[in-house]
């Protein structure tokens, strides 16, 4: 087993930062029982938003076990992980979507620049216009272009004018990269557009309300690699201004968009680290079992 | 183990089987289906050809002498003189001017029989917008009396015993007599579509009924609509499950199978012995057509927003919509097509109700026109069966003219709601 001088720093949360040793009789068949802690580090310097033991019940089942993950400005942070893992159920409480879901009940301390954003009086609109979230499967409005980019800044009075939301409206698309292809029919359906061209509009969509995080659901999972290469390409340089967290199927996807990567494992988030460091040189049996394609 | 041919010859055997069962199953269906057009057939032509002869009425040419003496008994040509005359008289001298050779009290009155009393009125009416017709002779076309008609449309023929048939023969004769003449003939019935009801079925018409299930529909759908909707939308989108929500839930689906007699024992004991409304109000009736509605509005609007894919919400939610926003800008535009069509196949049914009428008392006999929610009235179904009641043969066609109405609106509002479906809907 190596260990990275990294990991042995110590963290402002305790123990959290320090190295796990893997039991030696964990492996692929009896993860289940263990009780873990996560190896790598979980925090970062300044984070925009972190998570502290956050756990998650979907009713009787414990979907999310004592998870903590800072997540830090400018960078891309990749969820990888076997299906059913809690890499989605995780992302979607960094913006209370979960909210939606009946029987939900999440705990732990969640904060968006130090505030809690689980707190009663953290208004859910307000959260969800600071953190974005863009869907597995593009869920463009069935309304034109023009009005699904526009409908965000509309209903938070973003815009004091047509001509301010048509800036808007158009600095999104370019941004999403999606001008030059839609910039003759904004006011055709966007429900017209491809598969790969639907996720730019809803990527669109969500950067014209200028979140500072961005969620990403699997976003590249209902596209073909053409278009995945586009959300990619994207993906990057969005990084520049927005913090994103991507959960994502793809391990080379993974491997070639983010900074750092999580790994989850039925509930538990089992290593953190730098994205390089994860694919060649994991601390835990699991994660390596994962990423060589073992299991998953 | 079976060889290849083995197995081949097995599966073939089954195949037969299997085609056989598959075409008998085909023919069940084409059967079915055939059943079903075959007795819709037979309902509307039996329907149609009962009823398309109410749209068609007998007049009488008269040449109509409006002698003073009868017209304005007390000599003067004052208005209220004018409206003491009698002006049946006046018809029915008129008459008597074709056939002179008839004498007679009992002869005379058998003569006189074949006018309408609806003449004299008709009469009556004309003098009155221009009191110049006094002491002159004009043309005018009356309404005959509704055997007469009957015989004008082959329903009352010789080929009846005499003691058994509402007309003599000497009665036969005359109007033989005026058909030939050309002052007996079938005109357009505009009377059925502008009278209200009336014991003379010549005068009977569906004005009335049909201003009054207007008045009823419009009440239904004013409350109707605005509260299944709001209950459908708070149901699915706000309330969380919980004992009580199945609770109402279960509730709501055993409401809309409640036979609809039982709404009309409702609306009398609150609306009108708890409430004090007035009875054979279309207020009233709108009130209890609304209760039963109600669940057949809230369980298709329900469907409706159910329809609505949940990404459409979760993207809405995701930049940052209200849960009121996600509702008014996509979940209610999207299932509106769906809420409006159950609305109005709820709105037909309302229309085609009788039962409940009866309870409230919608079911008199009401001759003026309703003006308003509160006046006395029926309805069209209601006014079908009683016509469906009354002895007269001429009220069997009436009864089919109006079914006829009352089929010709429920086409007219399934056709709309089949219309808005294909209109209205939206792919996502």
């Amino acid at each position: 087993m190596v260990i990275e001088i990294e990991t042995l720093r110590p963290d402002l949360s305790g123990n959290l930062g320090e190295p796990m040793t893997a039991p030696e009789s964990l492996t692929a068949t009896d993860k289940t029982t263990v009780a873990h802690k996560t190896a790598g580090r979980v925090s970062v310097d300044d984070p925009i938003m972190s998570a502290r033991q956050v756990n998650v019940y979907y009713g009787d089942k414990h979907a999310i076990k004592d998870v903590s993950l800072d997540i830090a400005r400018n960078e891309v942070v990749a969820m990888i992980g076997p299906s059913g893992c809690g890499k989605s159920t995780f992302l979607r409480c960094l913006n209370r979507m979960n909210d939606t879901i009946e029987n939900c009940r999440v705990a732990g301390d969640i904060t968006l620049d130090g505030q809690d954003i689980y707190d009663r009086k953290q208004d859910v609109v307000q959260l969800r216009a600071r953190v974005g979230i863009v869907f597995q499967k593009p869920n463009p409005f069935p309304k034109s272009i023009y009005e699904n980019v526009a409908y965000g800044p509309r209903i938070h009075g973003l815009a004091a004018d047509r001509v301010e939301l048509d800036e808007l409206v158009q600095t999104s698309l370019q941004r999403a990269g999606l001008w030059e292809e839609v910039k003759d029919r904004l006011n055709q359906p966007g429900t017209g557009l491809s598969g790969g061209q639907q996720q730019r509009l809803c990527i669109a969509r969500t950067i014209a309300v200028n979140p500072e995080v961005i969620l990403m659901d699997e976003p590249c999972s209902a596209l073909d690699p053409i278009a995945s290469a586009k959300i990619e390409d994207l993906i990057d340089e969005l990084r520049g201004n927005y913090a994103i967290v991507i959960v994502t199927h793809n391990m080379q996807q993974a491997a070639r968009v983010s900074q750092r990567t999580a790994y989850f494992h039925l509930g538990d988030l089992i290593e953190v680290g730098p994205t390089d460091r994860i694919f060649t040189n994991p601390l835990q049996r699991l994660t390596e079992d994962y990423i060589t394609g073992r299991f998953g | 183990m079976r060889s290849a041919q083995q197995t081949m010859a097995l599966v073939e055997r089954s195949i037969k089987r299997r085609r056989r069962a598959e075409s008998r199953f085909r023919w069940y269906g084409r059967l079915a289906v055939f059943l079903g057009i075959f007795f819709v057939v037979v309902l509307f032509a039996n329907i149609i050809g009962k009823g398309y002869g109410s749209f068609r009425q007998s007049y009488i040419r008269l040449e109509v002498g409006y002698d003073p003496a009868l017209v304005e008994p007390d000599g003067s040509a004052s208005a209220q003189s004018l409206a003491q005359g009698d002006y049946q008289a006046v018809a029915r001298a008129a008459l008597r001017a074709l056939f002179p050779e008839v004498e007679g009290r009992a002869n005379l009155k058998q003569l006189d029989a074949l006018l309408s009393d609806d003449a004299g009125y008709a009469l009556q009416k004309r003098v009155t917008n221009d009191p110049g017709l006094v002491g002159k002779t004009e043309s005018v076309w009356v309404l005959a009396r509704d055997n007469t008609d009957m015989a004008m449309k082959g329903r009352i023929t010789r080929a009846e015993n005499e003691e058994g048939r509402p007309l003599s023969d000497r009665q036969l004769d005359w109007i033989e007599a005026l058909k030939a003449k050309g002052l007996l003939e079938l005109r357009f019935n505009s009377g059925f579509f502008t009278n209200g009801d009336s014991r003379e079925p010549e005068q009977a018409g569906i004005r009335g009924a049909v201003a009054g299930s207007l008045f009823t529909l419009l009440i239904t759908l004013l409350l109707s609509f605005p509260i299944g909707v709001a209950a459908a939308i708070y149901l699915e989108e706000f309330a969380k499950r919980s004992r009580w929500t199945d609770l109402i839930e279960v509730n709501i689906n055993n409401l809309a199978a409640v036979p609809s007699i039982v709404f009309g024992l409702l609306g009398l004991a609150v609306f009108i012995n708890i409430f004090g409304l007035p009875r054979s109000a279309p207020l009233v009736g709108g009130l209890v057509l609304t209760l039963m509605t109600l669940p057949t509005i809230i369980i298709a609007s329900r469907a409706a927003i159910k329809a609505v894919p949940p990404s459409i919400r979760e993207a809405a939610l995701g930049i940052g919509a209200s849960s009121m926003q996600v509702v008014t800008h996509h979940v209610l535009p999207l299932a509106l097509p769906g809420m409006l069509t159950g609305t109005i196949i709820g709105m037909a049914r309302a229309l085609g109700e009788t039962a409940p009428l009866l309870m409230i008392g919608m079911v008199a006999f009401v001759v003026n026109v309703p003006g308003g929610f509160t006046d006395p009235a029926t309805a069209l179904p209601v006014q079908v069966y009683l016509w469906a009641d009354s002895p007269e043969r001429a009220f069997v066609e009436r009864t089919s003219g109006a079914i006829m109405v009352l089929l010709a609106f429920l086409l007219v509002m399934n056709g709309a709601a089949v219309f808005l479906r294909q209109r209205l809907e939206r792919r996502w």
